[in-house]
């Protein structure tokens, strides 16, 4: 057994500790190795992509137990699409964590951010739903912890009620988790897969509420309306590199309901039927509107970023509910994007930041590094409002696409053409004033709370650009991919048998039964 | 040259400009004329191929599963347009060279400028219409920055906007159009949807498809009623206007229903909905036109008029109709741009454009005199200029359109349309240039250099050459008529004449010429009535409309997200009770298969306990200390009912959590208040208890269900009893699970401890270090402190029962796997001892002997039950697999050694680390600079002698 597949959990969990242990009083040593740990995640991340990629599922037994009995985790191609994208955000956003110097200004980053790391990659990565609610802690607390990175009232008030409500997302997590036991008595997806489909239409709430209970969980980590309230103040509060990694946290949840709501309760099981197919996508409609006027409600630059993640997410979600393969491979394509799109918006409000202080939506004097900033955010608010040529715009027409023939296609064209429109007034009106209006008025008096943002900062950013330019020139190759994993989402053969058929320790799982 | 290099060399080229404006003005203008001039030279070697009727293609897969390609085609329409936006370009890029100031940013523009050629050609060479739309945003977005190139300008800001947002309104509803479209046919390609007419005109979402297309079309194209936003685009500079916004930007709208026109045109619909919208579009424009004072407001509702003229003619849907638009569109690019660039030249050089102002300048620049009348007068519709023929053209069409039944309406519209035109033809050259030489200009203007007027006339060459000798563009036109035609109709005209007899359309022009010059006559009086009428304004409107949904934005946003946290909390209890609801009421309940157990006086009396301390909680928790009192019955009684439900592990792990936590809070609870102030309403306080009530009995409901039913098959844990002593080496399966079974949750959970700790720490840290320790040094305790904080017999007890402790921690740890105990429990046990020292003796006392920073001992944990995980790899194993051995060293008896012993060990540093970090964060708030750092253990010691507890015998 290939112990590969293990790494991408096992390495930032063996290097925060380290860093906790012995380097917690040297910044140098633990950027070194944070930077390197990232490092070696996206060559670990390639190699699993690539081992996959043939069609084949890798597959990891803890200690050694076969499934359902252990825990397992399992590679396929989404999980493995998933990891790559989250190690090459983090490297990104971690090297302008250490440019901009945030990094320094409260205690332990560098251990929580690897630590984030690996409850976001082992939630990618596990074959167990129990598993799932660890690493939805693990990564919880750690982004709790970077969320309040370096202090301040509002960022600990906005702190506190992320935290708060996600609790009772992880509490729901249980009430589901126990219902689910409760109903199926395992907790492995692909047993809970087959278990699921064993139950019979004479009884049928246990399972329908369980379904719901635990779709409602991935919902608030997906910041789905009317479950988003966490989302945009502890999003516009955390230090800007925090809230561009969690650019990729709402994805988890994205992630979590493909995995399940295509493996377990896929959309043609009896039992569960009449639930999320039936409300799921006017959610996402409703989040894509809310999001996307939020947008232009903003006062504030942070805030309006962190309202189009939710739109953004809205967008990912309207695909995901169609639950067809094409809606999947759209989902997916826009996810890549969205994740970086919104890094890349709220690494720049970092800037305006660093430029001018402050992130109010009002003229105020030209900022320090006005024109790079400037281009840099027009660049960003047309892939955040999906406008062409970048790959937002390739998405909408992949959901627009998808949705074609759906029963609401009227519903979704009308509410992401116009919610479009809405994110690209609102985009112009805030580029305006902060960009160009500021030209009206004189010179900036100098100030210390104010600085020309470090040339390591542009970099960063400059990589998530061409991250995003790539995502767009070989959209061929992407959406074919996609298209491929959300293929292999509904004909998940190989996976169910590699996981349910492979012997562990002492047992044959036929002969448990 | 291929198509591709064509349309790439604007967009690569855009990268020069911004490189070389340190390198100077000339040099700046210079790389960008270049480039611009290799894609001209690169289509026209193409020109051969074209005119022999050839379609030239080019063709890349870009996301053929979505059918968006990069494909390219050139035919007879595309390089019209293509030699339009290029050649005027050149011209374009020469003259704005002149006209910008060294104020202002050269590289900035002309990158703006190359990227919006670009994505013009891409439009009109698309052979996609996926690919279309993303260069047609793409115009939308460089139009944007370009009239937001004087930043410092409000107009230019308010107008990049508006135009945005109409366009790009727009553009969106075109991708609607557009993709239904390519749906009814199948394909995204021009090529294939330009041979489907019938398919597409006879699908029920035809109509659809034509209203989102044209309403592209119209927006970009400004026409009634979007036709507001092209004269507020006037902030742009005047190169700006004169390509973007006259000759090539806004004909694309055009453009795309000349391109669709073989598809779309020739209903009902389309017929209606272009051609009343062209009409009104071009009396509306000219009318205002007529009365606008500054130049290039003039000129730009002269463009919107022209504009609906020539969609007036595509709606008619005839081939003669589409010959005329086509000839339009070349006469109105050429003579529209000449006047643009002479409205530039008069404001460069007067400094103003208000015709108000102006006047006489003949004399003062003769040259820009002469290019503007000639191309004025081409505009006014005068013989040998090359606007007469068009639109004679135009009239003659008109005079045979029928629109709504009668035969008088489209004759007369398109001869008042001409008149007003007329008029403010003439009114531009009277009022601008003819008159007396004034003396109050705010800048003595005469001709500018060569460099900005060469540009014009040159165009002015064409209007007239066009003019007198129409056969030297006829087959070309001709040509590009037939590419627009398609197959659809038959284009039966074969010359383009200057003299055509004596016919309808001949008296509609001179009624038109003779009227435009009667109204420049009387031209005052008109103007007064005009500024007396009432008429809305279009950007206050606009701007109104765009504040109002920001505002009705706000009004819904803001207070949805008000930042109450229990509201928050209620919309998403709601919700799940709702779904959980939905999905209950939907589903089927079959009897249950279990009985209800019978419940005696004792667990009926835990219960009643457990009710009572949480009622009492809910009832008093706004006193502190007294809740946590009850959070500890609560937490008790839990307990209790594990011992009762044969849990042991649970039970212990529960009440060293409780003790661990109890201590914790009262350490926290010493920086708050004693009560919680009353911060909502009662009508708040009831709603949220009903949800919470709510909220409770959906979770009793849930859990009485399950409790009844057994699961569809065995559960796993049947095997987890069946082989934990087995494959894990423990008669404890509660043990085993937690570090065999499922170790690698239990990992995952220390790691959360972990986490907990550090970011406790990090945040005392920040607090530290911030305002709110001044607070806490400010704060007065209120209560009286003890004189004797660490008692003599405290310090004793705890010193005696530490061993003690520490031997109990070991013995759960060793016993953890078999019996109920671990690793986790045996850590809450240790913490509670050194927990105990701190109280006994104080903070500084402790830390002063202590060996271990918690930090490390934290990661140490971790890393223990890390590599005990890795360790099963060297044996070929999977991560965490454990292995078990007995052993007897004598004297005792034999027992068990077990790797997960060790994983146990890290399980139990991580949480000792954990428990006494988040302790010592806490306590350093506590700490003050004016607290003396007593050295000694207790504060009172028989067996001490010195001066320090000798005066604190006298305070006491």
């Amino acid at each position: 057994m290939t112990h590969w597949i293990i790494l991408p959990i096992v390495l930032p969990a063996f290097l925060a500790p380290f860093i906790v242990l012995a380097a917690r009083h040297h910044i140098g040593i633990q950027r070194v190795f944070s930077v390197a740990g990232v490092v070696a995640l996206i060559a670990l991340a390639l190699g699993l992509v690539w081992a996959v990629s043939d069609g084949s599922v890798l597959y990891y037994r803890l200690s050694n137990w076969a499934a359902p009995f252990g825990i397992v985790l399992v590679a396929d191609r989404l999980s493995t699409l998933m990891v790559l994208l989250t190690s090459v955000l983090a490297l990104f956003v971690l090297l302008y964590a250490i440019g901009s110097g945030w990094d320094s200004r409260g205690r332990h980053f560098h251990a929580l951010f690897q630590f984030q790391l690996m409850g976001i990659l082992g939630a990618f990565l596990t074959g167990d739903l129990f598993n799932l609610f660890v690493f939805f802690e693990v990564l919880l607390i750690a982004s709790y912890g970077l969320m309040i990175h370096a202090g301040g009232n509002a960022r600990l008030k906005a702190g506190v009620q992320y935290v708060l409500f996600n609790l009772i997302g992880s509490t729901l997590f249980l009430f589901a988790l126990g219902s689910i036991y409760a109903e199926t008595g395992t907790l492995n997806m692909a047993d809970l897969a087959q278990r699921v489909a064993l139950i019979g239409a004479e009884e049928t709430v246990g399972i329908r509420i369980a379904a719901v209970l635990l779709l409602l969980v991935f919902a608030i980590k997906a910041a789905i309306v009317p479950l988003h309230f966490w989302l945009p103040s502890s999003y516009a509060e955390a230090p800007a590199p925090v809230a561009a990694l969690f650019a990729i946290m709402t994805k988890v949840g994205a992630y979590a309901i493909i995995r399940v709501y295509t493996m377990i309760f896929p959309p043609n099981l009896e039992a569960t039927m009449g639930l999320h197919d039936l409300w799921l996508l006017p959610a996402a409609l409703v989040s894509l509107a809310i999001g996307m006027i939020g947008v232009l409600a903003a006062r504030k630059l942070d805030r309006l970023i962190a309202f189009s993640i939710i739109g953004s997410m809205g967008m990912v979600m309207v695909a995901i509910s169609l639950f067809s393969p094409v809606g999947i491979a759209a989902a997916l394509y826009y996810i890549i994007h969205s994740t970086l799109a919104g890094a890349i918006l709220f690494l720049i409000s970092d800037l305006v930041r660093t430029g001018r202080g402050n992130l109010d939506l009002t003229a105020q004097p030209p900022m320090r590094g006005t024109h790079m900033t400037a281009g840099m955010f027009f660049v960003g608010a047309i892939a955040m409002a999906g406008l062409p040529p970048l790959s937002g715009f390739l998405g909408k027409l992949l959901v627009l696409d998808a949705s074609y023939g759906a029963d609401l296609v009227v519903w979704v064209w009308a509410i992401v053409l116009s919610s479009s429109l809405i994110s690209v007034i609102g985009f112009a009106r805030a580029g305006s004033v902060v960009f160009w209006k500021a030209h009206g008025l004189g010179p900036m008096e100098p100030d210390a709370e104010t600085a020309r943002p470090a040339t390591l900062a542009y970099v960063a950013i400059g990589g998530l650009f061409a991250m995003l330019i790539a995502h767009t020139v070989f959209a061929e190759k992407v959406h074919a991919y996609t298209t491929t994993v959300a293929t292999e989402l509904f004909a998940h053969d190989t996976y169910m048998s590699l996981v349910l058929e492979t012997p562990g320790k002492l047992s044959d799982p036929k002969e448990a039964h | 040259m291929s198509l591709f290099l064509v349309v790439a060399l604007p967009f690569f080229g855009a990268l020069l400009p911004g490189m070389m404006n340190s390198a100077g003005r000339s040099a700046c203008a210079g790389v960008t004329f270049t480039v611009s001039l290799m894609a001209f030279v690169g289509l026209l070697t193409n020109l051969p191929a074209v005119m022999a009727g050839e379609v030239v293609t080019a063709r890349v897969d870009w996301m053929p599963l979505l059918g968006l390609n990069f494909t390219l085609m050139l035919d007879g329409l595309g390089f019209f347009f293509a030699l339009l936006i290029l050649g005027i370009g050149l011209l374009i890029i020469t003259y704005g060279r002149h006209y910008l100031s060294r104020n202002d940013n050269m590289g900035e523009f002309f990158t703006y400028l190359l990227l919006f050629q670009g994505a013009m050609v891409g439009i009109v060479l698309s052979d996609n219409v996926l690919l279309l739309l993303v260069f047609w945003e793409l115009t939308s977005l460089s139009s944007f920055l370009l009239i937001g190139y004087w930043k410092h300008l409000p107009e230019g800001r308010q107008g990049a906007r508006m135009a945005l947002a109409v366009t790009g309104m727009g553009g969106l509803a075109m991708v609607g159009g557009m993709l239904i479209l390519g749906q009814i046919v199948g394909s995204y390609d021009l090529s294939v949807i330009l041979q489907n007419r019938e398919a597409i005109q006879a699908d029920p979402l035809y109509v659809p498809a034509l209203v989102l297309i044209l309403l592209g079309c119209f927006t970009k194209s400004a026409q009634f009623p979007f036709h507001f936003w092209l004269p507020h685009a006037m902030a742009a500079p005047t190169p700006v206007s004169a390509y973007l916004h006259s000759a090539t930007m806004v004909k694309a709208g055009i453009f795309l229903m000349a391109r669709m026109w073989p598809v779309l045109s020739g209903t009902p619909e389309w017929f209606v909905i272009v051609t009343s919208a062209g009409l009104v579009t071009m009396v509306l424009g000219a009318v205002i036109a007529l009365f606008k004072h500054d130049l290039k407001a003039l000129l730009a509702f002269s463009t919107v008029s022209h504009l609906g003229l020539i969609t007036m003619l595509l709606g008619t849907g005839t081939a003669f109709g589409a010959l005329a638009a086509v000839f339009h569109i070349l006469n109105h690019a050429t003579f529209k741009a000449a006047l643009f660039m002479s409205a530039g030249i008069v404001d460069h050089e007067a400094h103003t454009r208000d015709i108000r102002r102006l006047g006489g300048l003949r004399r003062l620049m003769p040259i820009t005199f002469a290019i503007a009348s000639l191309a004025a007068l081409s505009m006014a519709g005068i013989p040998l200029l090359n606007g007469f023929l068009s639109k004679e053209m135009m009239l003659e069409e008109a005079h045979h359109t029928v629109l709504f039944g009668s035969h008088w309406l489209v004759p007369v519209m398109a001869t008042l349309g001409s008149l007003f035109s007329a008029a403010y033809c003439f009114r531009f050259i009277g009022h601008t240039f003819l008159g007396p030489v004034r003396d109050d200009y705010p800048h003595k203007p005469h001709d500018p250099g060569a460099g900005m007027w060469m540009p014009p006339a040159i165009l002015v060459v064409l209007v007239v050459v066009i003019g007198v000798a129409p056969f030297l563009v006829q087959d070309f036109v001709f040509m590009v008529a037939k590419s627009v035609i398609g197959d659809a109709a038959e284009l039966k005209t074969k010359y383009i004449k200057i003299w055509h007899g004596l016919v309808p359309a001949l008296y509609m022009s001179i009624i038109a010429v003779v009227g435009g010059l009667v109204l420049v006559r009387t031209h005052a009086p008109l103007q007064k009535l005009w500024e007396t009428t009432p008429r809305p304004e279009a950007k206050v409107i606009f701007e109104a409309i765009v504040e109002g949904a920001a505002r009705m934005a706000q009004a819904l946003i803001h207070p949805l997200h008000n930042g109450s946290f229990t509201r928050y909390a209620m919309i998403g209890v709601i919700a799940m009770i709702a779904a959980g609801y939905h999905a209950w009421a939907t589903g089927t309940v079959a009897a249950p298969v279990r009985e209800l157990q019978v419940a005696g006086p004792v667990p009926i009396a835990g219960w009643a306990m457990l009710v009572a301390a949480t009622v009492g909680l809910v009832a008093m928790h706004r006193h502190r200390l007294l809740s946590l009192i009850l959070i500890g019955i609560v937490g008790l009684m839990v307990s209790i009912g594990f011992v009762y439900l044969s849990a042991p592990d649970l039970a212990m792990t529960q009440f060293t959590v409780e003790v661990v936590t109890i201590i914790l809070l009262l350490l926290a609870l010493n920086f708050l208040p004693n009560r919680t102030p009353v911060e909502s309403t009662v009508p708040r306080r009831i709603r949220d208890g009903v949800v919470a009530v709510a909220g409770g009995l959906a979770t009793f409901g849930l859990a009485y269900h399950y409790m009844l039913r057994e699961a569809v098959t065995t559960p796993i844990s049947e095997f987890h009893l069946a082989n934990s002593y087995k494959g894990g080496g423990g008669t404890n399966v509660v043990n085993v699970i937690l570090v065999d079974f499922r170790g690698f949750d239990t990992y995952g959970e220390i790691i959360v401890l972990g986490i907990a700790a550090l970011l406790i720490f990090a945040l005392t840290e920040t607090l530290l270090n911030g305002p709110v320790r001044r607070r806490l040094l400010n704060r007065v305790p209120d209560q009286p402190r003890s004189g004797d904080m660490h008692p003599m017999m405290m310090v004793v007890l705890t010193r005696v029962i530490m061993p003690v402790v520490l031997l109990v921690g070991f013995y759960i740890f060793m016993r953890g796997h078999n019996e109920p105990g671990g690793g986790f429990i045996a850590g809450l046990i240790v913490s509670i001892a050194v927990v105990m020292q701190y109280m006994a003796s104080g903070f500084t006392w402790t830390s002063a002997r202590l060996r271990y920073p918690y930090h490390g001992v934290i990661g140490a944990g971790v890393l223990v039950a890390g590599f005990t995980g890795i360790g099963s790899w060297f044996v070929a194993k999977p991560f965490l697999t454990s292995d078990f051995t007995y052993v007897r060293i004598p004297p005792f008896h034999k027992f068990e050694l077990a790797t997960a012993a060790l994983f146990d060990l890290g399980v139990f540093l991580a949480v000792v680390g954990a428990v006494m970090l988040s302790l010592e964060s806490f306590s350093r708030l506590a700490r003050r600079a004016d607290t003396p750092e007593s050295e000694y253990p207790m504060d009172i010691d028989p067996s001490r002698d010195d001066p320090d507890t000798a005066k604190m015998k006298e305070g006491v």
